[in-house]
C-alpha cells in the first residue's frame, strides 16, 4: 500500500466518488411516465389484444385457411371451418386463449388476407378463469372498435413491409 | 415559559381560575412535565413519519424516479395512510413463539429510542431533564434499544430472527464502543458531561469571538472523531450500509420476520427515531446543537432542526449509495479500523491540550 492508496483510503476517495454520483442524479431530469395519465408513444408493430377485421362492405376477412393456427408457437389458436351457403369458405370458430398467446404476432405475419391481426390495446383484463378466452365474435367485435387504429397503424408500417 | 403558560390558562379560564388553580396545584409540576413531554413525542413522531416519506422521496431522486406521489397533495399522506396500513393489519402471533417476550421485544426497542429525547438539548435550557451525567444516561439508555432486537429474535422461535438477533447483538456491542471512544474526546475537550455545557463549551474560542462560530464547534479539531462516531452511528441503528440485521437478500428482515401489524410498526419507528436520535446527538457533540454558524445570526431551535436534517439527508444518501456490508467487513471496520482511530486519537487530544497549542482552555 503506497502512501497514494493510503491518503485514497483515509480521505474516503472512493466513498465520494460514490457519493457524487448519486447527488449529480438526485438533481437529474426525472424520466418517469405518470403511467395513467401519461403513456409512452407505441410503435406501429405494437402488438397487443387481437382483432378480426372485415372488408369495408362488412365481409370478414378471414377464410378459415389456419395458417394462423398452424403457426402459432403456443397453439393458442382454435379454428372450425364450414362452406357457407353462397359456396365461401369461412370459420364457424375462431378462438384465441389469450392466457396461452406469447403475442409473437406470427399469427398476423402468416395471414394472407390480413384478417387476425394484433392492436395497440393493452389495457384489459379478465375477473374469472373464461374471461380471456377470445372466441369468434369477440375478436370481430375489437375488430369492429378499433378499426380506425388497426388501419392506421397498417398504412404507417406499409412502406417498410 | 412555565409562567407564560400559566398566565394562558389564567386568561381563557377567566373568573374559575382561582378555583381550578387551588385543585391543581398539588399536581401542577406532574402536568407540567406531561405537557414537556407531549410537546416533545408528537413532532418526534411526526418527524419519524415523514422522514419515512423524505427517505422514499430521496432515494427515489437519486434512483431518477419520482417517489410516492399519489396520495395526497404531492404524496405528503403516504406515511399516514402506511400508519392506518399497518394498524389496521393482524398482529400474527407465531404458534411456539413465547407470547410475552414477544411483545415484550416491540416495546423495548421503542422505549430507549423515545426515553433519551428527555436529555437533548433543543435550545439553551431547553431539555426537560437537564442531566449533569447526561452522557452517561445517554450511552445507558441507548445501549438497552439491543435488548428489543434480541429478545425480538429470541422469542419468535424461528430461524432467521435468531440469526438477526446475533448479528445485531454483535454488531451493536462493536460499534457502542467506538461510539463511547469517539465521545471521549468530545468530554475531554468539553469538559463536562451535561449535554447542554457540551454545546456551550462549542461556543467559545478565537473563532467564535470572530463571529464564524461554526469553526469552533468541535467536527473540526476532533474531524476523525466525527467521521467515526457518524458512521457509528448508521451502525448503531442498524441502517445501510451495516443492515446485515435485517439484510432482506439474506435472511429478509432479521429479527423483524415474524413481526406484522402494529407490532412491526413499533420496531419500524424505533428505527427511525433511533436515526433522528443519532442525527441530534451528532449535531450536539459536533455541530454545536442550538449555536448559530454565524455570529450575525441569533441561535436557535431552528440551527439544531437543520443540522438534525442535514445529518439525516446523509443517512438517506449513504443508503442510496452504497452497497450492504459483508458481515465479517463490518466486524473489520469496527474493531480494526475505528477502535485504533479512537485510541490513537484520544492521547493526541491530550497532549493537545496539555501543550501550549490547547484551544479549549
Amino acid at each position: 500500500m503506497g502512501a497514494r492508496d493510503l491518503i485514497q483510503t483515509f480521505s474516503l476517495g472512493e466513498l465520494r466518488q460514490g457519493l457524487a454520483v448519486t447527488l449529480r442524479y438526485m438533481f437529474a431530469r426525472k424520466i418517469t411516465i405518470q403511467y395513467p395519465e401519461e403513456k409512452t408513444p407505441a410503435s406501429p408493430r405494437f402488438r397487443g389484444l387481437h382483432a378480426l377485421r372485415r372488408y369495408p362492405n362488412g365481409e370478414e376477412r378471414c377464410i378459415a385457411c389456419k395458417l394462423c393456427e398452424a403457426v402459432c408457437p403456443a397453439l393458442a389458436i382454435t379454428i372450425e371451418s364450414a362452406e357457407r351457403e353462397d359456396g365461401s369458405r369461412r370459420t364457424t370458430r375462431y378462438d384465441i386463449d389469450l392466457t396461452k398467446c406469447i403475442f409473437c404476432g406470427f399469427c398476423e405475419e402468416a395471414c394472407p388476407v390480413d384478417a387476425i391481426v394484433e392492436t395497440h390495446v393493452f389495457e384489459y383484463h379478465g375477473e374469472t378463469r373464461g374471461d380471456l378466452y377470445y372466441t369468434k365474435q369477440m375478436l370481430l367485435a375489437n375488430g369492429d372498435r378499433y378499426e380506425a387504429e388497426i388501419a392506421k397503424a397498417r398504412e404507417q408500417d406499409a412502406k417498410f413491409r | 415559559m412555565e409562567a407564560s403558560v400559566l398566565h394562558f390558562f389564567e386568561w381563557l379560564w377567566g373568573p374559575y381560575w382561582e378555583t381550578l388553580w387551588a385543585w391543581f396545584k398539588p399536581v401542577w409540576p406532574l402536568i407540567w412535565v406531561i405537557m414537556k413531554i407531549v410537546a416533545i413525542l408528537v413532532p418526534l413522531l411526526l418527524g419519524v413519519a415523514y422522514l419515512t416519506f423524505w427517505e422514499r422521496k430521496i432515494i427515489g431522486w437519486m434512483q431518477v424516479r419520482i417517489g410516492p406521489n399519489r396520495v395526497g397533495w404531492w404524496g405528503l399522506m403516504q406515511p399516514i395512510v402506511d400508519g392506518v396500513k399497518l394498524f389496521l393489519k393482524e398482529v400474527i402471533l407465531p404458534a411456539r413463539a413465547d407470547p410475552w417476550l414477544f411483545f415484550l421485544a416491540p416495546a423495548l426497542a421503542m422505549a430507549p429510542a423515545v426515553a433519551v429525547w428527555s436529555v437533548i438539548p433543543f435550545f439553551d435550557g431547553g431539555a426537560l431533564a437537564n442531566l449533569d451525567a447526561g452522557v452517561l444516561f445517554l450511552l445507558a439508555v441507548t445501549s438497552l434499544g439491543v435488548y428489543g432486537v434480541i429478545i425480538a429474535g429470541w422469542a419468535s422461535n424461528s430461524k432467521y430472527p435468531l440469526l438477526g438477533a446475533m448479528r445485531s447483538a454483535a454488531q451493536m456491542v462493536s460499534y457502542e464502543i467506538s461510539m463511547g471512544l469517539a465521545l471521549v474526546c468530545v468530554l475531554m475537550v468539553s469538559n463536562s458531561l451535561n449535554l447542554s455545557d457540551i454545546v456551550r463549551s462549542q461556543g467559545q474560542g478565537s473563532f467564535a469571538d470572530a463571529g464564524v462560530g461554526f469553526l469552533s464547534w468541535n467536527w473540526l479539531p476532533l474531524l476523525p472523531m466525527f467521521f467515526v462516531y457518524l458512521v457509528s452511528g448508521v451502525a448503531e441503528t442498524n441502517r445501510a450500509p451495516f443492515d446485515v440485521v435485517e439484510g432482506e437478500s439474506e435472511i429478509v428482515a432479521g429479527h423483524m420476520v415474524e413481526y406484522s401489524g402494529m407490532a412491526f410498526a413499533m420496531f419500524f419507528l424505533a428505527e427511525y427515531a433511533n436515526m433522528i436520535l443519532v442525527s441530534a446527538l451528532v449535531s450536539i457533540f459536533f455541530l454545536g446543537g442550538w449555536l448559530s454558524p454565524f455570529g450575525v445570526f441569533p441561535d436557535g431551535i431552528l440551527w439544531l432542526l437543520g443540522k438534525m436534517s442535514l445529518i439525516l439527508f446523509v443517512f438517506l444518501w449513504l443508503r442510496a449509495t452504497f452497497p450492504r456490508y459483508r458481515y465479517d467487513q463490518i466486524m473489520r471496520l469496527g474493531w480494526k479500523v475505528f477502535v485504533p482511530i479512537c485510541l490513537l486519537w484520544i492521547p493526541v487530544v491530550g497532549i493537545w491540550m496539555m501543550s501550549p497549542f490547547n484551544i479549549w482552555k
